[in-house]
């Protein structure tokens, strides 16, 4: 980190630029921007770090017009000085420059001096300028600070005169801010009223009961009910705190003792009228005034006094909404309703505590001033470190980073993620940008956008994935984001930070994990759930076709194992399956659904038999000395059987059917076969007469006709 | 050939350059660096793309750097051709681009003699 104070230099010459850096380096930190682009982005980037910006006026994408617009519309221009350096002399250009805020306008050709002498007036100018503000700034906390402090011990003092805990006046000054907070939030006639009136109405309304002060202690802290005579003099108290507020200070036009005053004088008025001291009526009393009266009455229900017990929450809330405690604004009832559980929550926890917390926040500021640092210095310095902590990160993880600023939109690339994307590592409108668009397409971005800004500031994170393309290649990526929220009532949208992570070799893989164990290893067909899977999805998506079903076993092939080894009948399966594959047109499906036993699904427009029988013609042939032959039951959907365990199981049976008919052969399944099938001595001719198809080279040979050494 | 006689070679202002740059070291440090300047080739570029705008903008440099640099004669000749270009091409701006051209060369030959030292 260096100490150095940063200038910024822009102008679309490398050689203009260097010259520059040359005058000033050995007293400030060089930055260059070589165009307005670049400029707005480290504008944006380092704002006040930023002592002095030195901007040339003609330059390629965005000139230095554009610049001070965009540092116009920003604010930026009000903290950030800017020396014009041109050749373009001519007064109008001048003059729009200075119109445009900058502080100073040099013409080439420069003397080096002079540009010295002027960088080092605009700085010390502005950081002038800018200690005033911070000095104003911590002034201003501190009188705040001062003035709530005085509330506190002249509210305290009143309360522990009427022999109350001191809790009173910290809980009403709660329950005023969260009843205005939420009044302020539903009801449009107030939605004007600025967080500085909020917090003046919460202290002052720490003073209400001021006029007590005045009060006898008996009548104060009588236990039990007061007379008549002694309630009239209770009631002065709000008239007497009025009258200490109007004569404490000639100060009468601050806003603080009016509203102090309006709420003394008339938190005991009523919305009917009935109130007292003035009777005033609806919307006669001031707001604020009312709020706190309503405050005022409700921690008088739920707190213990000497003439009473304390109420829960619930009925207190009735009683003020029953009218039991006067009439009060219904706006204010329904605003007391919504935030009933918010009050009752507040309440029960560590109010002092609470109170605390705001002291502490104070004792923060306090620390800082006897550091000698303002907050907002250390707050850069902090935001300094943090950057170059994240500069060494993003240099070593070689990932794709991205930065997304939505005003202006930017979007800003890791050095490393910039240089694998072919991109600037600045830029600006990546809508626009035909660059990233080739990359990641319009309609990702609008997805991604999207995702974002649908994101909630208690779940910011989104991930997505797409293919990008670069380096001439599309890969699928995954973009893991986090939207930034800006926490406020309703949450603003600040941008994204993310990553976007090569998901190609990883997703493949699992793709290939996901064909593994869809398909038999030894033969590379589909296992048998596959395959079912498959058959159901096809039955499913297109039942007005026509389709075969059908089991294929081989014959004989224990004996071939036994016989020449297993390695021999794993070389067998696979030049079947091989002979399967071949067979199989687009859309039919092939499975191994176990040892010698073979699936197969296709489509066929006219008939069944002339395809079953090529597929079991295709089969036949000799691997060494052992001769193929295979049985074959088959099923078709034509008889409007769609279920898949139901079509399976006629499969079998014909096929079981073809076995008895003495292999080597297929065998369609029918109804008259089921008949037939329990009847054992009849089903073996009935099939090889009607259903059975023994084509004819087998025909010769009927009979199981097992391979033998010899033959 | 010293500074002095490619600045006149050149036909610029070693003196002005001096006083303006505060030494021969940088003044020389920059003259040098001219030589590998880009601007005198996107003029060139982008003339002939009649990218007029592009043009304008480069002679606008050229002219920024000479004058910096106390390079008159480049810089007379390239300032008269920015502000033909200002508003587009027109007529008058072929016989300017035909003087830059020399001009540039003259000033480059100056200084490749001075880099060669």
């Amino acid at each position: 980190m260096s100490n150095k104070q940063k200038i910024l230099i822009v102008d679309d010459s490398e050689m203009n630029r260097s010259i520059l850096a040359d005058i000033l380096a050995d007293k400030y930190e060089i930055m260059e921007a070589e165009n307005g682009v670049q400029a707005v982005a480290t504008i944006q980037k380092y704002g006040t770090e930023i002592s002095v910006v030195l901007l040339d006026m003609v330059m390629p994408k965005m000139d230095g017009f554009g610049v001070l617009e965009m540092m116009n519309q920003h604010n930026w221009i009000d903290e950030v000085p800017v020396i014009m350096i041109s050749s373009e002399s001519a007064s109008s250009y001048v003059e729009r420059a200075y119109d445009m805020g900058v502080t100073d306008f040099i013409s080439r050709p420069f003397d080096a001096l002079i540009v010295r002498r002027r960088v080092i007036n605009t700085i010390l100018l502005y950081a002038k300028q800018k200690k005033l503000t911070s000095l104003l700034a911590d002034q201003l906390l501190q009188k705040e600070q001062r003035s709530n402090l005085m509330v506190d011990i002249l509210s305290h003092i009143v309360e522990f005169r009427n022999g109350e805990s001191g809790m009173h006046v910290i809980h009403v000054r709660l329950l005023t801010e969260l009843l205005l907070n939420h009044l302020i939030h539903s009801n449009e006639r107030y939605s004007k009223m600025t967080r500085a009136d909020q917090d003046m109405i919460g202290m002052a309304s720490a003073l209400h009961d001021i006029g007590k002060i005045s009060i006898d202690e008996k009548i104060l802290n009588k236990p039990g009910r007061l007379t008549d005579e002694e309630f009239a003099i209770m009631k002065t108290h709000s008239l007497i705190g009025a009258q200490m507020l109007a004569e404490a200070t000639p100060n009468q036009d601050d806003e603080l003792i009016q509203t102090a005053y309006d709420i003394c004088r008339w938190h005991h008025e009523r919305w009917d009228g009935s109130g007292y001291p003035d009777g005033l009526k609806g919307d006669e009393i001031p707001i604020a005034a009312q709020i706190v009266s309503m405050a005022d009455v409700y921690d008088a229900l739920t707190s213990e006094r000497v003439y009473k017990k304390a109420f829960p929450h619930d009925t207190a809330i009735e009683m003020i909404c029953a009218g039991q405690c006067g009439a009060f604004n219904p706006e204010l009832i329904n605003c007391l309703l919504e935030t009933s559980e918010t009050i009752r929550r507040t309440l029960a926890s560590d109010v002092v505590a609470l109170n605390h917390k705001r002291a502490s926040q104070n004792a923060v500021a306090e620390m800082l001033r006897n550091n000698e640092t303002s907050a907002s210095e250390r707050t850069l310095r902090l935001l300094e470190k943090e950057r170059e902590k994240y500069k060494f990160f993003a240099a070593l993880t070689k990932e794709i980073q991205v930065e997304f600023n939505p005003d202006p939109a930017t979007l800003t690339l890791s050095p490393w993620g910039a240089q694998k994307l072919g991109l600037d590592e600045i830029i600006m409108n990546p809508q626009d940008n035909e660059q990233v668009m080739a990359i990641i397409g319009q309609e990702n971005w609008q997805k991604l956008v999207d995702m974002l800004k649908k994101s909630t500031p208690e779940e910011p994170m989104i991930k997505f994935e797409c293919k990008l393309f670069y380096n001439g290649e599309l890969r699928w990526h995954q973009i893991i984001a986090r939207a930034i929220w800006q926490q406020e009532e309703e949450p603003v949208f600040q941008g994204a930070i993310g990553k976007v992570i090569d998901i190609h070799d990883s997703k493949q893989r699992l793709a290939e994990l996901e064909r593994k164990a869809n398909h038999d290893s030894l033969t590379g067909l589909l296992n048998h759930a596959s395959a079912k899977k498959h058959i159901v999805e096809t039955l499913e998506g297109h039942p007005h076709d026509k389709y075969a079903l059908s089991i294929i076993d081989l014959d004989h092939f224990k004996m071939a194992n036994d016989t020449y080894g297993h390695s021999f009948g794993d070389e067998v399966l696979k030049i079947q399956a091989q002979k399967l594959k071949e067979s199989m047109r687009a859309g039919d499906i092939a499975a191994r659904i176990g040892g010698d036993e073979f699936l197969i699904f296709l489509r066929y427009t006219e008939e069944a038999e002339p395809i079953i029988k090529r597929i079991f013609n295709t089969l036949l042939g000799r691997h060494g000395d052992f001769e193929f032959s295979v049985s074959m039951g088959v099923v078709q959907t034509e008889s409007g059987e769609h279920n898949y365990d139901v079509l399976f199981n006629h499969a079998d049976q014909a096929l079981y059917a073809a076995k008895r008919s003495g292999r080597g052969r297929y065998c369609f399944y029918s109804d008259k076969l089921t008949n037939t099938i329990c009847d054992n001595g009849a089903c073996k001719s009935y099939i090889t007469e009607i259903e059975s198809n023994n084509p004819d080279h087998l025909q010769q040979d009927p009979q199981d006709n097992p391979p033998t050494e010899d033959k | 050939m010293t500074l002095e006689e490619t600045y006149a070679a050149l036909e610029g202002s070693y003196a002005d350059a001096i006083s303006r740059l505060r030494s021969e070291k940088l003044v020389r440090k920059f003259a040098l660096k001219f030589l590998n300047d880009d601007s005198y080739q996107l003029l060139q570029d982008s003339l002939a793309k009649q990218d007029y705008a592009e043009a304008f903008r480069a002679a606008h440099t050229i002219k920024g750097v000479c004058q910096n640099l106390a390079f008159d004669k480049l810089g007379n000749s390239s300032e008269k051709l920015t502000e033909s270009l200002r508003g587009g091409w027109s007529e008058a701006a072929a016989p300017l681009v035909s003087q830059v051209t020399a001009d540039y060369q003259q000033t480059i030959a100056a200084l490749q003699k001075l880099d060669a030292e």
